[in-house]
């Protein structure tokens, strides 16, 4: 039985009838054609289908469309606003953040709940609040530059060399 | 070159705009979910698909004998071995692809594939590669005639008398049982394929994860030629690729599956697994089972090293090495170190388990032999009671004594091993380090330095002994410069995150003075790029980067010629700086290169071919020989075994570096790979041949809070050969990592008699190890 | 992974989703934050035919002090117990317990009613629950019933609930001056389930007497499990490294873990004993310094 359901995406409302058991991931990326939210795994681990759903950040293979009924989500699409990009986009490019970019998306979202929560993280609050999100190319090591320095923008302060730094 | 340019290719991937297959939607397209085996070993009694056929928008169920009917029911392996696309009559291994259902979505694929019943007659299964060779153990392979037993091949190198001699006349032997242990490369992104057959035209466009979109070109073309599907008539484009690391190399049946389904139906089908078919059933990477001896002076001078492998292939030999050299590079087992005695020898069994032996971020077989000799070289220090670090700088290869000829016939192109280490032990503050260590000792405290100082062998490579299939191993940059001046080139690898867009760009740049973002990057359609044979262990710098060189100074080669007739003087009378020609000394007579490139398309010289265009197919003369020297101190919870990496310093020595920030990035990720085996990852069997861990639940990919802050610096000792003096580095991390990691917890725990722990090392081992040895 | 085809409810009042559930009975699952019952039903290990979705009636997410006693809604998040200052202030335990369950994103949707509910011995709510001698509301056809955490786990994912009784909040007594709390778990990787996991509260007399002790343990047990013994050990005594070795010793030989992935029978019972002492100093440390 199709249920019926409004959702903002990216700022635009959409109503659809949806299967109950559609995870939200594949409305994302079937229905509307947001090919931006990755899936990675089957056991809700890796963190690449993440999105916010309400401003939190949450993995949307683990989540049914009819929950989100009469919320507003964000996806990787919705992020840069009016052709800017966000501080954490030009945080990752700036600080080689990505290589393969799958998990890129995810990180991103991820990280824009963790600084709107806490603009100034130390960098252990910084890996620990990107634990649920797996990259397996970059070693992290930048992915935690890129966050610093998109911290350091949103607060208005000088931005950290993107140079790499070698011993 | 030496520029961190920032990287091209971002834009899109921080806007959700990657396009990578799963994102690939076609009108009609059908969707492919495969039903797969729970056994290790069964004969297949029956397939019932009544109920599937019945689910809402299940069009087709298709078994191995449908398959059959077209002879599509099996396919060569990259080792010219032979794997199953679909069972006919036995499993071999637990995930086995059983049976596909085509339906019109996703979710009704998945209701379908619930819906088939298997009838199996359970067997009992060949798990342990040991038990593998024994007499009486059931021989697996029956469907090659006359096999007799589970024996692969048997491969040896080296001088076994001489290397006996030493042993038998030698002051100190020590020898370990190590296993590297089968591993996932996990890729986020896991592997699926569009296919696309248009019967009209008889044309296949084939959307796919793959690393060697050409290779996989001609394989289709062998696989399928018999049934029209001819190597002109397909098209494989390779998207954007979320990771590879090596095992998106190998050709699966999934892949042959939804070929077969798109050629029978006519139309687009698409098949992308969930990631535990991705760990249980794709390649794994690894699984040697090593005895490492080393023979040397008291005073700890290396004098020989002996190594015996056993290789795990599981149900076939799916590993994906140069054709001559069924345990890839393991050769290169005698490290660092200055002797000339060795003997090595590997056997490759089957089993039931999955097949594999991918190049996990390695160049064939690399990894598994820098951790045994690493390790033993530890071993051999701790016998003798010398600090591993001075063992070492006592026993390396003189940077004088390069180009080095190993004992089993690599000729080290260069190095400065001395200096790598030294480095690295100055970061750290090496023998403040050992004088803390001795302190915390005397109160029990468990603190270890460990140290890998490897040679890798990358650059496959020389066509003379490199093949894949038949086909050489070089590879190919084509660069065509547009009359504005801009370019666009293209290759025959493939990037899977490594940057390709924005490196080659900086080499052609460096060689032809068009700026970097003036030049565009293409790679993976086969329609368009020519020949390679794809990125993986390492290569890609090594050979297409090669090429992009060469070529591009065909290019100049031929501008100046054009500046020659442009300026009205002798080639020999102009000089070159990047960008332009000029006559000698007379420097405001000059051409630039964009004026150049115009030139050769509007006022050519007479008699010379117009346009601005070449293509290149580099075959190296040598391999390149990076190398490193990494350093890793860890501390370890005694009670609980728990270990924290305090500290992670490598040094890497890659010759010329063309991007610092693209190949600090490599590294970074290296060696979170490089840590996963080391403490995290192992797939493991039970005795019935089950996964006990085949999701990501169990599976332990390292996140950020498990992965420390890396410490990475260089060396520059370039490669002489290569012809902007760079050896590629993209795995040298993943090599040197984990016997670094393991030589410190061991050196933790030696005080208490423990010399060797395999990999992963887990705070249970560690645990165990010390309750073993009376130490809790 | 794709669930097997549900109906979906989504009512807007605890009587509407009490009633809804005893319609359905059996093949009725209610769902809350979903992130222990959707991956079970991705896998299809989980079939329900009807799913009730809780999360649409208003008032069942707050944290809240009444007369001595701190209430937690049955819907409220762990990322709302993670950020709490009033839980901060008093529960120290909370905030190490969220930290080490799954990762922001799962803490986002996961509630701490439904990670009692699901009855599994390898949540790590459990054991803080016996710690802090809570007690489980579950409202039902017959209005509201108190169940005492000791008598709410039963057997491998059983617990007291009833079909139709919706778990509406969790009780836990306000603790006295004096009191610390501490919870830790070994872990493979961060996110992990426990390999062993140990919740102490402990309340220090002004003599230096222990005046109340709470000990749970994390998946190391069929059942999660109050380490009664090693609460008795600690009472009514000052507390000394003795009483604390005693504790300790009590716990691992109690519990009941089995040799797994995560280590051996042998390893969990080590660690469980370790765990017990470290929890213990971090939470009377606490308590000193409160
Ligand atoms: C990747 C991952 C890692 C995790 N790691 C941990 C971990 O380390 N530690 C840990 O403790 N947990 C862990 N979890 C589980 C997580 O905390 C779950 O959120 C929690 O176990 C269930 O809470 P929920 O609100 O999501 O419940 P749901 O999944 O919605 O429900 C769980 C069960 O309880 C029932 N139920 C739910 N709410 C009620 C109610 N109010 N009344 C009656 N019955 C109810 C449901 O019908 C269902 O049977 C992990 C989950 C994931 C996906
Ligand atoms: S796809 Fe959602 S967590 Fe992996
Ligand atoms: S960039 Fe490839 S997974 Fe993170």
């Amino acid at each position: 039985m199709l249920k019926e359901i409004t959702i903002t995406v990216n700022g635009q409302q959409h109503t659809l009838e949806v299967e109950p058991r559609l995870l939200l991931v594949h409305m994302i990326r079937e229905v509307l054609n947001l090919t931006g939210t990755h899936i990675g795994c089957d056991t809700s681990s890796c963190g690449a289908c993440t999105i916010l759903l309400d401003g939190k950040s949450i993995k949307s293979c683990t989540v049914l469309a009819v929950q989100a009924n009469g919320k507003s989500i964000t996806t990787i699409e919705g992020v840069a606003q009016d052709n800017q990009l966000s501080p954490l986009q030009e945080g990752f490019k700036e600080n080689h953040g990505l290589h393969c970019g799958f998990c890129t998306p995810g990180m991103i979202l991820r990280a824009t709940e963790l600084l709107a929560q806490n603009p100034n993280p130390t960098e252990d609050e910084i890996r620990w609040g990107i634990a649920g999100n797996l990259c397996r190319c970059t070693g992290y090591n930048n992915i935690v530059k890129a966050i610093q320095y998109a911290g350091a923008k949103i607060r208005g302060e000088e931005l950290p060399s993107t140079e790499p730094e070698f011993v | 070159m030496g520029h961190s340019l920032k990287r091209k290719e971002d834009a899109r991937f921080i806007q959700g705009k990657g396009r990578y297959v799963d994102d690939v939607k076609l009108p009609g397209m059908l969707y492919m979910d495969i039903v797969r085996s729970p056994y290790a070993y069964a004969k297949i009694k029956n397939i019932n698909i009544d109920e599937a056929m019945k689910v809402p928008g299940v069009v087709a169920v298709v078994t191995g004998r449908d398959l059959e009917k077209y002879n599509l029911h099996w396919m060569p392996t990259l080792m010219s071995d032979t794997q199953m696309v679909l069972p006919t009559d036995t499993v071999m291994y637990q995930a086995q692809e059983v049976a596909a259902v085509i339906a019109t979505s996703k979710y009704a694929a998945r209701d379908g594939r619930e819906a088939v019943r298997v009838e199996y007659e359970p067997m009992k299964p060949v798990i342990d590669p040991y038990k593998s060779l024994d007499p009486d153990a059931p021989v697996l392979r029956t469907d090659k005639e006359g096999k007799k037993d589970n024996h692969i091949w048997n491969w040896k190198v080296g001088d076994k008398q001489k290397t006996d001699d030493v042993f038998a006349k030698a002051e100190v032997v020590v020898k370990e049982q190590m296993h590297i242990p089968r591993i996932h490369v996990a890729s986020i992104e896991t592997c699926g394929c569009v296919a696309d057959y248009d019967k009209v035209n008889n044309h296949l466009t084939m959307y796919m994860t793959t690393q060697a979109p050409h290779a996989i070109r001609t394989v289709i073309a062998l696989v399928a030629g018999h049934v029209g599907l001819t190597e002109e008539k397909i098209r494989v484009i390779s998207p954007d690729i979320g990771g590879g690391f090596g095992g998106k190399v190998p050709v699966y049946p999934g892949y042959v599956i939804a070929i077969a389904v798109s050629f029978l139906v006519g139309k687009p089908v698409k098949w992308i697994e969930d990631r535990s078919e991705n760990l249980q059933a794709d390649s794994f990477a690894r699984d040697y089972h090593i005895t490492a001896e080393m023979a040397g002076t008291k005073d700890g001078k290396i004098l020989a090293t002996r190594f015996k492998v056993l290789a795990d292939h599981g149900y076939t030999d799916a590993s994906a090495n140069p054709s001559k050299f069924p345990t890839g590079m393991f050769s290169i087992a005698t490290g660092s170190y200055d002797y000339d005695a060795t003997y090595m020898e590997c056997d490759a069994v089957y089993t039931n388990k999955p097949p594999g032996g991918v190049a996990y971020r390695c160049s064939f077989r690399v990894t598994e032999a820098v951790h045994a000799i690493e390790r033993i070289t530890d071993r051999f220090a701790l016998e003798i009671g010398k600090d591993p670090a001075e063992l070492r700088l006592q026993n390396f290869i003189k940077k004088e004594d390069f180009p080095w000829k190993s004992p089993t016939g690599w000729i080290y192109d260069s190095g400065d091993y001395h200096k790598g280490l030294l480095k690295a032990m100055d970061t750290v503050d090496y023998h403040q380090l050992r004088a803390e260590q001795a302190e915390k000792r005397k109160r029990g405290e468990l603190m270890g330095i460990g140290l890998s100082t490897f040679t890798e062998v990358v650059g496959a490579g020389p066509s003379k002994d490199f093949d894949i299939l038949g086909i050489k191993m070089f590879d190919s940059a084509e660069i065509r410069v547009h009359p504005t001046g801009k370019a666009i080139a293209r290759f025959g690898t493939k990037s899977q995150g490594q940057g390709h867009e924005t490196t080659y760009a900086q080499i052609i740049a460096e060689e032809l003075g068009i700026p970097a973002e003036n030049i565009q990057i293409e790679e993976g359609d086969t329609d368009t790029a020519p020949y390679g044979l794809g990125t993986y262990a390492s290569r890609s710098t090594p050979t297409a980067g090669a090429a992009a060189a060469v070529a591009s100074r065909k290019l100049r080669d031929k501008a100046r010629k054009i500046a020659a007739y442009l300026l009205e003087v002798s080639e020999d009378d102009l000089e070159w700086e990047p960008g332009k020609f000029f006559v000698k000394g007379a420097p405001e007579k000059s051409k630039t290169i964009q004026e150049i490139v115009f030139a050769s398309y509007t006022n050519h010289p007479p008699g010379m071919e117009a346009g601005f265009e070449a293509t290149h197919y580099y075959d190296p003369p040598n391999l390149t020989f990076p190398s490193g020297a990494y350093i890793c101190v860890v501390d370890i919870d005694k009670e609980t075994g728990a270990i924290h990496v305090r500290r992670f310093v490598a040094i890497d020595d890659c010759g010329n570096i063309i991007n610092p920030m693209i190949v600090q990035g490599q590294v970074h990720g290296g060696l979170t790979q490089g840590i996963a085996p080391a403490m995290y990852e192992e797939l493991i069997y039970d005795e019935a041949g089950n996964i006990l861990n085949g999701t990501f639940m169990d599976y332990l990919v390292p996140t950020a809070v498990e992965s420390p802050k890396w410490e990475t610096g260089h060396t520059v000792t370039p490669s002489p050969h290569h012809p902007i003096g760079a050896k590629g580095v993209g795995e040298s991390p993943t090599v040197g990592a984990p016997p670094a990691i393991a030589n410190a917890i061991v050196d933790a725990l030696s005080p208490y008699g423990i010399t060797h722990l395999d990999i992963p090392i887990t705070p249970f081992k560690v645990w165990k190890a010390l309750k073993e040895k009376g130490a809790i | 992974m794709i669930p097997q085809s549900f109906q979906y409810e989504s009512p807007g009042s605890l009587a509407e989703a009490i009633s809804m559930l005893q319609q359905y009975g059996e093949d009725a699952k209610i769902l809350s934050g979903g992130h222990s019952l959707i991956p079970m039903m991705k896998l299809r290990f989980a079939t329900p035919e009807y799913l009730i979705d809780i999360n649409n009636i208003p008032g069942l997410s707050y944290i809240r002090e009444e007369n001595g006693v701190l209430k937690i809604g049955g819907l409220t998040r762990e990322a709302e117990l993670e950020h709490s200052d009033l839980l901060k202030q008093h529960f120290p335990i909370f905030a190490d317990v969220t930290k080490l369950i799954a990762d922001p994103q799962v803490r986002n949707m996961g509630t701490i009613g439904g990670n009692l509910a699901h009855g599994d011995a390898a949540n790590d709510h459990p054991a803080v629950m016996m710690a802090l001698h809570a007690t489980v509301v579950a409202t039902g056809p017959e209005g509201e019933r108190e169940i005492p955490i000791d008598e709410f786990f039963y057997g491998f994912y059983m617990t007291a609930l009833q079909h139709g009784d919706i778990l509406t909040e969790i009780r836990i007594p306000m603790p006295p001056p004096g009191t610390g709390s501490a919870y830790h778990k070994m872990e493979r990787k961060v996110g992990d389930y426990a390999t062993a996991g140990v919740a102490v509260q402990i309340t220090i007399g002004d003599n230096g007497v222990v005046t109340a002790a709470g000990i749970g343990l994390t998946n190391v047990n069929p059942v999660p499990l109050r380490a009664a013994r090693s609460e008795q050990a600690l009472i009514g005594k000052p507390l000394t490294e003795e009483t604390i070795n005693e504790a300790a010793l009590y716990a691992s030989e109690d519990c009941n873990p089995s040799s797994d992935l995560r280590g051996s029978e042998e390893y969990k019972r080590s660690i469980v004993a370790t765990l017990v002492k470290r929890m213990i100093h971090q939470a009377v440390n606490r308590a000193n310094n409160s």
